[in-house]
């Protein structure tokens, strides 16, 4: 513990935040243009404070996080079994794969429009487009790691007398755990920030503010601080969450650390 | 006759692809023209968002044969490569610092991780606050978008170059500038170029946003103006456009990627 | 013959302390090598001779001890070694860098540290691959090679920078048995030709017998010298040697001070640290 204090790398990286924060700081009072609307760091950090004690703000991180987990949820329990499909079934793949690569690169935003048209209320707008987002990454991912698969371990499994199922259940998918979790850390981070984008387009009229519907209207209010905090808390949301997955797919992968 | 087609169309692949695509298209069809499904009862069937793609005189405006269509695209490409060039002219050079120098990545690597969780998307408001005109913040945004994914690809490329590659050119009696030039910058190649296709993928998705909501040309915009005013199958329309570009431009990259590293292909 | 490059290592120790575990890789081992001679360090696996030459190499340091060379300190506590060119490894996965031609790979030691012109570097590496074999095959990036191959264009790219000791750190031992054998006999002419000081790790008792002047059993961690046998075995040797009445003698005598290490080092489990 007493060497983590120590650390020069610690103190480094502080160090470089610091001097940034500094040069921040610098650039307010000299007044430069381009930070003409940003707040120094001693108001934005007092602003802040403020504003992590308003309910409206924790209100709001729980609206946000309420889609995000909805959407997510169903994105990785649907993307599981469909990646897990592409990869285990050749044919399966050559037939949806190409349709599946055609509607991946559309931006998720692109399909707000379209899915405010489909459902009937935002908030499954929003939830249907954190979905989207999570799906896709989750799919490429695990089909990677089944495609990565050590054959050997197949062939093992087969030579003992294993049936194909047992092969899927006992082999396959064990051995893909890894890049499960993976693709939903990654598409955890990546709700986030689909979340924020979500709610900015479809902040008017939807009834319940999450954390970007704030940042939107702050901008429009004019309340530059609070646009601020919204970012940072939405970046901090993004990374917790991703944390939390990571350190579950650590743990649900334990075995990986002793090959 | 029969010998000279390419290997590839004798296998079931390019087939099954087809299928796969009728299957979609006919259920696309079916649940908007011949079963009505409730829920898709806004959606236009394919027919229709095809007739409009294709109409010398395109009821909505948008068209194929329309320069509002290339004129939007002309501005998404150009803002996409721009925010893209931008970001690896930047990101590849600071990943590469950020990879191979303990000193400066224990002073810039902290400031770097602190930032890169703020979703580009949510840097817009800022981004129109902070630069002048319409085209600096959408360019802005797909560039955070871009950058970061730069350089976190490109410093986990110089992290897994082996070890032995380092201690050989020790022994030759490469100077720094030796190692950066021959083992660093070649070593880190391939990580960086997958992260440079994630990049590319990653503008698009940025650049989409950015210009829903600050620009005024682009063809996510065209996708929010055509919601605005109803106009469905412009919208399916732009998204397909986009999914198309999207593809091609990772491929691009790709391509940009193998010839590069044709050390690689063995 | 060569007259340089003779190594004395004096008790050297090495200690590391990763997270507080206290493991003793090397414990006072001492060894003499004769300018020119083939000095082959057999061991089980974790017994330090990897660390033994990584220092020598420079890419580690020992905590006790010296290392001369010619007649001065390569390295003590406290005196940093840098690798360098005169103490040219060749590594065991190998390292030629694979976003290089051959040519490049062999010749850019002496080209880039400015001690031969381009052209002159390139005659000499095409005339030194020739001799190996291996004209031909200049302008081909290494994933295109065998491994085989692969391990004589290393071999070339070590001899053009002149070392004054070759460290090979069990270079053969990714490839197949018969590929070594052929490896053991190109290595053998290469060493004829230049007679460098060679300083050659392995586990594999017969390519030690084989190749060596001398061969150093080494004990389990902590390493140090447990028998050294001299093979007097006449040069140039062939594969018929193994065969050989002499050969048979040498090599039991060797395996009985092995294979008791072996015993041990299985026993305990260890783990290769390097």
């Amino acid at each position: 513990m007493f060497r983590v204090i120590f650390s020069t790398a610690l103190w480094r990286g502080v160090g470089g935040i610091a001097i940034f924060v500094a040069l921040w700081e610098a650039a307010s009072l000299l007044k430069l243009p381009f930070l003409r609307f940003v707040p120094a760091p001693h108001l934005l950090f007092a602003s802040v404070l403020e504003t992590i004690q308003t309910t409206a703000y924790w209100t709001a991180v729980l609206i946000s996080a309420k889609r995000v987990m909805i959407g997510y949820v169903i994105g990785v329990a649907l993307g599981v079994p469909l990646g897990l499909a592409f990869g285990v079934s050749r044919v399966f793949k050559n037939v949806f794969f190409p349709v599946f690569e055609t509607l991946r690169p559309i931006p998720p935003l692109a399909w707000v429009p379209l899915s405010i048209l489909l459902w009937p209320t935002m908030e499954q707008t929003v939830i249907s487009v954190i979905f989207l987002g999570s799906f896709f990454t989750v799919v490429i991912n695990v089909l990677g790691g089944v495609e990565t698969v050590d054959i050997r371990y197949v062939r093992a499994a087969l030579s003992m007398g294993a049936s194909r199922w047992q092969v899927f259940w006992r082999v396959v998918v064990p051995a893909t755990s890894p890049s499960i979790f993976i693709g939903m850390a990654i598409a955890m981070g990546l709700t986030w920030e689909i979340v924020v984008a979500a709610e900015m387009v479809s902040s008017i009229g939807s009834g319940q503010t999450g954390l970007g519907a704030m940042m939107w209207q702050a901008y429009v209010g004019g309340v530059i601080p609070l646009i601020i905090t919204a970012m940072v808390s939405i970046g901090l949301a993004g990374l917790l969450f991703s944390a939390l997955i990571w350190q579950i797919g650590g743990f649900a992968t334990r075995w990986r650390r002793l090959v | 006759m029969i010998g000279k087609l390419p290997r590839w169309t004798r296998s079931p692949r390019p087939y099954l692809l087809l299928l796969g695509f009728a299957i979609f298209l006919a259920a696309w069809h079916l649940t908007t023209s011949v079963l009505e499904v409730p829920i898709f009862r806004k959606i236009p069937p394919p027919a229709v968002v095809l007739r409009e793609w294709f109409n010398p005189e395109p009821f909505f405006g948008v068209s194929v044969y329309t320069s509002l269509y290339y004129s939007h695209i002309a501005y998404s490409v150009y803002r996409a490569y721009t925010a893209f060039a931008l970001a690896v002219l930047l990101g590849v050079p600071l990943g590469i610092l950020i990879g191979w120098n303990r000193t400066f990545h224990e002073y810039t690597f902290p400031l770097v991780e602190t930032f890169r969780p703020i979703p580009p998307l949510s840097w817009v408001p800022l981004a129109i606050l902070m630069l002048p005109g319409t085209e600096p913040p959408v360019i802005f945004v797909t560039f955070i978008a871009a950058f970061f994914a730069t350089v976190l690809n490109t410093l986990l490329g110089v992290q897994s170059i082996d070890r032995s590659y380092f201690r050989a050119a020790q022994c030759l009696g490469f100077t720094r500038r030796d190692t950066l030039f021959h083992v660093v910058i070649p070593g880190a190649m391939p990580h960086v170029f997958t992260g440079l296709q994630i990049a590319m993928g990653l503008s698009w998705v940025a650049l989409v946003a950015g210009e829903m909501i600050a620009g005024k040309r682009g063809l996510g915009y065209m996708i929010y103006d055509a919601y605005s005013m109803v106009q469905i199958p412009t919208i399916i329309m732009g998204m397909l456009t986009l999914g198309f570009l999207g593809f091609f431009s990772s491929a691009l990259v790709r391509y940009l990627g193998r010839k590069l590293m044709a050390w690689r292909s063995y | 013959m060569s007259l340089h490059g003779g190594l004395r290592i004096k008790e050297v120790g090495k200690v590391y302390d990763p997270e507080g575990i206290h493991v003793v890789a090397l414990q006072e081992i001492s060894l003499d090598i004769s300018p020119g001679e083939f000095c082959v360090v057999v061991g089980p696996s974790g017994c330090g001779k990897t660390t033994l030459l990584n220092i020598i190499a420079g890419f580690d340091t020992l905590t006790s001890g010296e290392i001369v060379m010619d007649g001065s300190t390569l390295t003590a506590p406290g005196k940093r070694l840098s690798p360098g060119a005169d103490r040219m490894v060749v590594f065991q996965h190998g390292a030629l860098f694979p976003w290089k031609t051959v040519l490049w790979n062999v010749t850019c030691g002496p080209v880039l540290q400015g001690r031969l012109p381009r052209a002159q570097a390139e005659a000499q590496a095409r005339h030194l691959l020739a001799r190996t074999g291996l004209s031909g095959i200049e302008g081909q990036y290494p994933g295109e090679l065998s491994s085989g191959m692969r391990r004589r264009v290393e071999l070339v790219r070590a001899l053009m920078n002149d070392p004054k000791v070759l460290l090979l750190d069990e270079p053969f031992r990714a490839l197949d048995a018969l590929t070594r054998s052929v490896m053991h006999e190109h290595l053998l002419q290469l060493y004829d030709l230049a007679r460098k000081t060679v300083f050659f790790i392995t586990h594999d008792l017969e390519e030690a017998i084989f190749l060596a002047d001398r061969v150093v059993v080494m004990t389990t961690r902590p390493g140090r010298v447990k028998k050294v046998i001299e093979v007097d075995l006449p040069r140039p040797r062939d594969h018929r040697i193994l065969t050989s009445a002499r050969y048979g003698e040498l090599e039991e005598e060797a395996l009985e001070a092995i294979h008791e290490e072996a015993l041990k080092a299985f026993e305990t489990g260890e783990r290769e640290l390097a």
